[in-house]
């Protein structure tokens, strides 16, 4: 397959309909992906023929139209397992987002694993969804967090993370590619590494899966958890892949119908994995959009998606370091489609405004990456993340915008 | 670059860049600290009260240059007014900055606001509002003298 060039991306970009339009009088030039992705037609249209045609609750329905959303929401399961190389679509979970799926494993594995006095490692990069249910966890047990740190090129100390593997270490919780840097971890490094120390892995998959392959399998993690919004999917949905052992062995973590063989008021029958964890009615149009989303990306190829954001990274990175006072936040060698900065003596939120003036989105703030901030010692960063459907000549509207920037606060 | 220069007027980058009564104030006898974790800004809004009226105002702190121009014509338009006065001011200015009134109100709700009409531009950035009330929420924060820090989110 050959490589995506520029007319192959005009191509794929026509799918989007959302970027053809103007802000502020200027075209659209949407770099906010690393918050959500656009969704092609083929997506919207999959959830509005869910509705038209189809809908209907899942599962126990013996009619029609039942038995068709049945097949689109466990159809795009399989679609979604296939995708990241789970072996089995058991072993995927759907949940609302890579957050949700966050807070499972720590609600429904970390107790089984977790004492007082054991450890749970994460790294300085994480994003807060990665942090917070770590520490919510760490309250219930009497557990206590370790982080191994990141360097000021905004990469992990892996020696670090392996000093702070102990006996101890239950949890061993990464990204595989940081929101607020770009930086990808070598995540089979970290989970060998985690593993041979006797610990369940658990990666943070949100910014991997939309910009290159993943295989969960050949990664050997106990966890991968994933967003189908960060896909080009719907909102609302995503996914935990957990290994069938370890799935089997944890207790179900919300109650409800769906969940459940039988109930009777003196004790409940649960169903198998995964339904075990899925309570309730399901977000059933967002799995049949973000099945869509994943049949979208396979006809392109993550591979092609990979090596164009390759190309685009570059452009942008020679871009921005031709722009006096701009620093770049998050140098790592290997590095995905985000490019953080900082414009000497302009506010974020100012290059912000003003870049939105001129119809370029992006982000200012924290990226619910706080400790990535003090790292850097600031409050806060610009951020210009990218997708298949960016192009090199955006990233030269983004350094017109940022010299207009400095015009203004010369 | 019309509207840019709604929001981001010559007096407000001069205030931004320039920031008027900054610096710790000696004689300050109340104060009251504002922050908006969601962007960084951060300041510290002095106040010298005597007799119900406000005889010297002053601030420290970082933050973009809506929260340090807002923070410096502040300072500026509190001087020799009651605190009556400044938190009447306070209340128009944050009606003003979140644009709850009508349209049609715009030149009503300016007309009386002084200087402080400038920042008509925020309205069009709602995300931005926090920013140009923070230090008036500090000044209120200060004239009720509970030193709480207070955060606008």
């Amino acid at each position: 397959m050959s490589r995506l060039g520029p007319s192959d991306v005009a191509r794929l970009r026509k799918e989007f309909p959302i970027l053809d339009q103007e802000v502020n009088g200027h075209p659209l030039v949407y770099l906010d992906n690393a918050a959500t992705s656009q969704k092609p037609r083929a997506v919207i249209e999959a959830v509005s023929h869910h509705y038209e045609r189809d809908n209907a609750n899942i599962h126990r329905g013996v009619h029609a139209l039942a038995q068709r959303s049945t097949a689109g929401y466990e159809g795009a399961r399989e679609k979604l397992a296939r995708f990241i190389g789970a072996p089995d679509a058991r072993e995927v979970v759907f949940t609302r987002g890579t957050t949700e799926a966050l807070n499972l494993v720590a609600c429904a594995f970390g107790p089984s694993v977790l004492g007082t006095g054991d450890e749970i490692l994460l790294t300085e990069m994480e994003h807060h969804s990665n942090i917070v249910p770590w520490q919510l966890l760490c309250e219930r047990t009497g557990a206590k967090l370790v982080v191994a740190p990141i360097d000021d090129r905004g990469q992990l100390d892996v020696a670090a993370f392996r000093e702070r593997l102990s006996p101890r270490t239950k949890i061993a919780a990464f990204t595989h590619v940081s929101n607020a840097l770009g930086t990808v971890n070598p995540v089979e490094e970290l989970v060998a590494l985690a593993r041979g120390a006797g610990a369940a892995t658990v990666v943070d998959g949100a910014q991997a899966v939309p910009h290159m392959a993943v295989d969960v399998s050949a990664l050997g993690c106990d966890f991968y958890a994933l967003s189908g919004h960060k896909m080009f999917g719907p909102t609302g949905i995503g996914a935990l892949f957990g290994r069938a052992e370890r799935l089997d062995a944890m207790p179900p973590w919300q109650g409800g119908g769906e969940m459940i063989l039988t109930v009777t008021f003196d004790g409940s029958e649960y169903a198998d994995v995964p339904h075990k964890f899925e309570a309730g009615t399901p977000n059933v149009a967002g799995a049949v959009g973000l099945g869509a989303a994943v049949d979208h990306l396979e006809a392109i190829g993550m591979e092609r998606i990979a090596a164009w954001e390759r190309e685009l990274l570059d452009h942008g990175t020679e871009v921005l370091s031709a722009v006096p006072q701009l620093r770049l936040v998050g140098t790592a060698e290997r590095k995905a489609g985000v490019l953080s900065f900082l414009v000497d003596g302009v506010h974020s939120h100012d290059v912000g405004t003003i870049l939105d003036l001129e119809g370029i989105a992006v982000r200012t703030g924290h990226h619910c990456a706080q400790p990535v901030m003090d790292h850097f010692g600031v409050a806060a960063t610009t951020r210009a993340s990218l997708a298949f459907y960016n192009t090199k000549e955006e990233l030269d509207a983004l350094g017109a915008g940022l010299r207009k920037v400095l015009e203004l606060f010369a | 670059m019309s509207e840019l220069r709604e929001l981001y007027q010559a007096t407000i980058l001069d205030h931004g860049k320039a920031p008027r009564n900054f610096g710790e104030l000696a004689s300050a006898n109340r104060s009251a600290a504002g922050h908006n974790p969601l962007c960084g800004d951060r300041l510290t809004l002095y106040l010298e009260v005597e007799d119900g009226r406000i005889v010297n105002a002053a601030f420290e702190g970082s933050g973009c240059a809506i929260s340090t121009a807002s923070a410096s014509m502040l300072t500026e338009v509190v001087k020799g007014k009651t605190v009556a006065e400044a938190e009447a001011l306070f209340d128009r200015f944050h009606r003003f900055v979140a644009g709850r009134g009508e349209a049609e109100l715009f030149s009503d709700e300016a007309a009386g606001l002084g200087k402080l009409a400038v920042f008509g531009g925020v309205r069009e950035f709602p995300m931005r509002v926090k920013c140009a009330t923070l230090a008036w929420h500090a000044m209120h924060s200060a004239l009720a003298g509970d030193g709480a820090t207070v955060k606008t989110e």
